[in-house]
């Protein structure tokens, strides 16, 4: 769908990505409250089907102990892969040199307002406050950190067209999609990664780290 | 003043000013703001609550409204 159909096709306060959809069902807080069960689920399963081969091995014959710690690792390097999907698709805003790098983040400081300003020259990430919790938006992603914040949800999300654009002006653009229809923008974006907030975190670089803390404590408020 | 700004490869350009008054300069904005739109661009109103509003039509009382791009899942 062209872009001019794209903005044509939005109901009036929607997002006009979200609206030339249709087929997608809109996210909500009980589409991610059930898409959470499911990678919970998911995540269950992964421990049964290798933790429990190794276990049973491991008590019929003790010296099949390698083989069982074999099974065991794969097992834990799924899990493991699963949250770095997520915390890769983020990109915080990296290198900011240029006139095009400054005016972008200038503009993307004045958007998120003074208390987040900070978190944005630390972290390279915004940081925005939401029905469905508190959301980290960086240049090719977004983590969604739930009430309570305890689960996130990661999402695959960018500008259509963003090989020119400077990172700040990609993360404005996200910013500016989540605050106009934030159930939208969670529709238009994929997911990579739902789970606990600590299996994200050992593998977030230590910058996203501390932002993620504040999202958590932003979510918990 | 209001200010009606595109995101692009120099950060960000400025497309028009105007000021409530000022017929003129309202014009050029509302002239500016639908080439955008007919370029593919989508407009966003930011709100004096800091969120913002996804516009189809220029709001004269608003005090920025930025042209970005479509976004996509990645």
């Amino acid at each position: 769908m062209g872009a001019e159909s794209i903005a044509d096709a939005a109901p009036r306060g929607g997002l006009a990505e979200s609206a030339a959809m249709p087929w997608r069902r809109r996210a909500s807080e009980r589409s991610l409250r059930r898409e959470g069960r499911i990678w919970t689920l998911w995540s269950a399963g992964i421990v049964l089907t290798f933790g429990a081969p190794a276990a049973l091995l491991f008590w019929l014959e003790p010296l099949a102990f390698p083989v069982s710690a074999i099974f065991l690792g794969h097992g834990l390097a799924v899990l493991h892969l699963q949250p770095r999907r997520g915390a890769r698709a983020l990109k915080p805003i990296g290198e900011r040199s240029g006139a095009a790098a400054r005016t972008a983040l200038g503009l993307l400081g004045d958007l998120v307002g003074h208390e987040s300003r900070e978190l944005l020259r630390e972290s390279g990430l915004a940081l925005e406050r939401g029905r469905l919790g508190a959301w980290l938006v960086g240049q090719e992603g977004a983590i969604l950190v739930r009430r309570g914040g305890r689960r996130v949800h990661c999402f695959c999300v960018r500008v259509g067209e963003a090989d020119d654009l400077p990172a700040a002006d990609s993360v404005a653009h996200l910013l500016l999609a989540l605050r106009e229809d934030e159930e939208g923008f969670a529709t238009v974006a994929n997911r990579n990664f739902s789970g606990a907030t600590w299996r994200l975190r050992m593998q977030l670089p230590r910058s996203a780290r501390s932002a993620l803390g504040r999202a958590q404590q932003l979510a918990r408020s | 003043m209001s200010r009606l700004i595109r995101l692009d490869r120099t950060g960000h350009t400025e497309l028009a000013s105007w000021t409530a008054g000022d017929f003129a300069s309202q014009e050029r904005a509302i002239e500016a703001f639908r080439r955008e739109l007919d370029e593919g661009m989508l407009a966003s109103a930011t709100l004096p609550d800091g969120s913002a509003e996804a516009v189809r039509e220029l709001p004269l009382d608003a005090e920025l409204v930025v042209m970005r791009r479509p976004i996509a899942g990645g």
